[in-house]
């Protein structure tokens, strides 16, 4: 019965073909406008660590002083140094890195290449461990090499490449900011997106090719980028000098594997901050937060608003290109009333023609759809040519392929719904008298 | 033209006619926003930056190692700039109008307040109002007298000791206006923290902030007599003619490289290049919306097309007898010319509470300003023009039903 219904339905929109066109066309724009913007809000709020990211943390406590205070204020987005090194040493949590953004000069010992600038990582040991990073060559440093300030530094494969052709160069020597540091280890490429441990250096297409450790940086003076909120005194430090200390510019991010050890972290932040506010550093109540990788990316909002509202803006679209698809075929289903009326008459239940009718529905849905497809691919490419950072993320995998395909057939169908129903209400007698 | 034989004949195809209403009330309210934001977009791009745009160049250089004293680094390098041919002016600056990244601090009228009263920009460095051609309004320019060298001041911001901190500052006349509305700003004090009080000296007419996404705040800046040494952060501001800025940035650049082959030239670019880079994503955003605009009345204009096209065809016979009974074919082609503008004046209605709801939408979630009346008017004339192009070639055609249409049967 299908195979009939389909040849009728085929047979159905070749007769016009002008219509069927503009409908198939129809359907197209919208799909493909609405996965064009889908798949690339897909991307943007995606999981930057799966497996991961459920388990890490980021906790914030509230240093300030009492100018500028409300009630239900959040506190800083980040900490200082002195809560920073104190909460990294607690070693509470499963595993702890401190952190902050920077830019370091490279002096290839090779003449051939320039000294250039790259981005780097100043972190603690755990990092490497907590957030999963691949390794191609070596390991990160241990906590010890933290605390000796080594001059050790773990470099990334781009770096790698560029400086050693891609050898194992674990072992070799690095000149960084004027000063020799050993490679111990040499990442694989690595790039979550969003850039979720440090938003302030961008939130996408963004990577470190340098890290070495925080107590490293700290000894050598070496260039602080990123946001540096003060308050009081505090004075951001330029150049060589670092940010005072009544200045946040600092991330940490901690591992806690189970829901009670959240609550016991959470409580030792309240604690600490109890303690800070009796030695008289803190004079605020403690103010705490704890988000996962999830919730602080919500709470940032990293997502562009531009992108929202043009996802906003294409589904809208959509929905035009379905109320004209639906008047149109509402139109042509009404129009076969008499050949409805005569297949009604010879014994055709409403729900055979229902069915039918909705097959060819079906069928322009499923042409829609490759079309749309098609138009997402060529939306996506163009949004690729964007300026935005975001833009070169932007591509279809495999999930919103599907999607695509899914949203295409539904969105015909429930097209067809409407008038497939309003045209099996036709009484047949009616119809018939007329011809 | 008689109106009511059309509303009864609409009356039997209820549905269909109230799906074509519902299309061009959706297009009507989306177009209204979509050229309302595209308005927004187009405003901000032409934010006023305050400085001559078309005559000057920004230079960052990074070191590889940091100078042993970073200041007189900055004074040698601006002299050799300043020796380039070409040159007007020369400034040394911690950020540039539309650069992106800025520095700011907090302001207070009075040290002991407990709230700031506003957050503004604070830009640092010597001779930057007669190079960028800030327009000063009142008052005086910043004098070498005022500087102070930046790793001083945090010294003495450290240790209490206010006389190594600077004293005076220029701030925009809309900050001054927002600060003491009405008064005369001049000799009045401002205070960064409850130790840094700055008496203003000089009122400029505008200078815009790095970062200006905020519109109402954009203009909220200052000018703090503070020397910085050299370092990658900061930027030359060279001012020169138009048609020299190729030629003299090539120059200026080799000028710098000679007196230090060291360096790392991290940014070059003409002003004009900040403005187009910093509102890249508003010039994109309007073009998306365009061409939204453009598929939209496509759309719908097609979909007009399609559904005239059927009532014409299932109508001929009661065409033919009108035409039979005596209805010319300029009558036949007004019935559908009024039909459709029936029909879209219906949607039109419709789409304008259905824009309003779409703009409170908006306001709530983007913060975007109420949807000014003026953008009525322009979807309603859009689609009223869109509806009867699309509806002439269907109705042309029933115009052209013979008459004797009407003595055969169908």
């Amino acid at each position: 019965m299908f195979a009939y219904y389909l040849d009728l339905a085929l047979r159905s929109l070749k007769r016009n073909k002008a219509l069927t066109a503009l409908m198939v066309l129809a359907i197209a724009l919208g799909i493909g406008a609405s996965m064009t913007m889908l798949t690339v809000l897909h991307v943007l709020s995606g999981d930057p660590l799966p497996g991961r990211s459920g388990e890490l943390y980021y906790p914030q406590v509230d240093p300030q002083d009492l100018r500028g205070m409300y009630p239900s204020k959040e506190p800083p987005m980040q900490l200082t140094l002195i809560d920073g090194m104190n909460l990294l040493r607690a070693k509470r949590a499963d595993r702890q890195a401190l952190m902050t953004g920077g830019e370091v000069p490279i002096q290839p010992a090779q003449s051939a290449l320039d000294p250039f600038y790259a981005d780097a990582r100043y972190t603690t040991a755990d990092f490497f461990p907590m957030f999963g990073t691949p390794f191609l060559y070596g390991r990160g440093w241990s906590a010890a090499d933290d605390e000796a300030k080594a001059r050790e530094v773990v470099i990334a494969r781009e770096l790698n490449q560029k400086l050693f052709g891609g050898a194992d160069s674990v072992g070799r020597t690095l000149r960084l900011a004027g000063t020799a540091f050993q490679i111990v280890g040499v990442l694989d490429h690595w790039q979550p997106n969003p850039h979720f441990y440090d938003l302030n250096t961008g939130s996408y297409a963004y990577g470190e090719q340098v890290f070495l450790p925080l107590q490293t940086m700290i000894d050598l003076h070496l260039n602080h980028d990123g946001s540096t909120d003060c308050w009081g005194n505090g004075g951001g430090g330029t150049g060589t000098i670092l940010p005072s200390a009544t200045c946040v510019w600092l991330q940490l991010w901690v591992q806690l594997d189970s829901p009670a050890k959240v609550a016991s972290y959470r409580q030792f932040l309240v604690h600490y901050s109890q303690e800070q506010q009796a030695l008289g550093r803190f004079q605020r109540a403690p103010n705490v937060r704890l988000r996962n990788v999830m919730q602080w990316l919500d709470h940032n909002g990293v997502v562009p608003d531009d992108v929202r509202l043009q996802t906003g803006l294409a589904f809208g679209f959509l929905l035009v290109c379905l109320v004209n698809t639906v008047g149109l075929m509402l139109a042509k289903f009404m129009r076969r009333a008499a050949e409805l009326g005569v297949r009604r008459a010879l014994g055709a239940s409403r729900r055979a023609l229902f069915a039918q009718l909705l097959i060819e529905s079906g069928v322009i849905g499923l042409v829609g759809g490759i079309g749309g497809l098609l138009l997402a691919v060529l939306g996506l490419w163009l949004v690729r040519q964007r300026p935005s950072a975001y833009a070169a993320l932007a591509h279809l995998d495999m999930s919103m392929l599907f999607s695509t395909f899914a949203l295409a057939l539904c969105a015909a169908l429930l097209a067809g719904l409407l008038p497939a129903w309003r045209a099996c209400q036709i009484a047949p007698a009616l119809q018939l008298k007329t011809l | 033209m008689d109106i009511l034989p059309i509303l009864s004949t609409l009356r039997r195809h209820k549905l269909t006619a109230w799906l074509l209403v519902l299309e061009i009330a959706l297009t009507c309210a989306i177009i209204c926003n979509a050229v309302f934001l595209i308005g927004q977009r187009l405003q901000r791009m032409d934010m006023p930056s305050g400085v001559a745009e078309h005559e000057l160049l920004q230079i960052q250089v990074a070191n590889v190692v940091q100078p042993a004293n970073p200041y007189a680094r900055v004074q040698e390098d601006l002299a050799v700039l300043r020796q380039v041919p070409g040159v007007q002016s020369v400034a040394f600056t911690n950020q540039v109008p539309f650069g992106g990244s800025s520095s700011n601090g907090n302001v207070m009228l009075d040290p002991n307040q407990p709230q700031r009263t506003l957050n503004a920009t604070t830009y640092f460095g010597e001779n930057l109002v007669t190079t960028m051609g800030i327009q000063l309004v009142s008052g005086r320019d910043l004098q070498p007298d005022d500087f102070v060298d930046v790793e001083t001041a945090l010294k003495g911001l450290n240790s209490g000791d206010s006389k190594s901190l600077p004293h005076v500052t220029l701030i925009t006349s809309t900050l001054a206006g927002r600060l003491w509305p009405g008064q005369d700003p001049l000799g009045r004090i401002i205070y960064l923290t409850p130790q840094v009080g700055l008496r203003v000296v000089g009122v400029l007419a505008s200078l815009a902030r790095p970062n200006a996404y905020d519109a109402s705040k954009a203009q909220y800046t200052m000018v703090v007599p503070l020397h910085m040494g050299a370092d990658k952060g900061e930027s030359y501001v060279i001012r020169t003619r138009p048609q020299d800025r190729e030629r003299v940035m090539r120059a200026a650049l080799a000028a710098l490289k000679k007196a230090d082959p060291q360096r790392i030239v991290t940014t070059r670019r003409t002003f004009d290049e900040v403005r187009h880079r910093f509102f890249q994503d508003d010039r994109a955003m309007a073009g998306m919306l365009v061409g939204v605009i453009a598929a939209l009345l496509i759309v719908t204009a097609l979909g007009i097309v399609g559904l005239a096209s059927f009532w014409v065809a299932q109508r001929r016979r009661t065409i033919g007898v009108r035409r039979a009974l005596g209805a010319t074919r300029s009558n036949i082609l007004h019935y559908f010319q009024t039909e459709n503008f029936v029909l879209a004046t219906l949607g039109i209605a419709l789409g304008m509470v259905l824009a309003y709801g779409i703009n409170l939408f908006l306001m709530l979630h983007y913060e975007l300003p109420r949807l000014p009346a003026i953008y009525f008017p322009v979807g309603a004339i859009a689609l009223w023009l869109i509806g009867q192009l699309a509806v002439l070639g269907p109705a042309l055609r029933a115009a052209a039903v013979p008459p004797v249409v009407a003595t055969r049967s169908v």
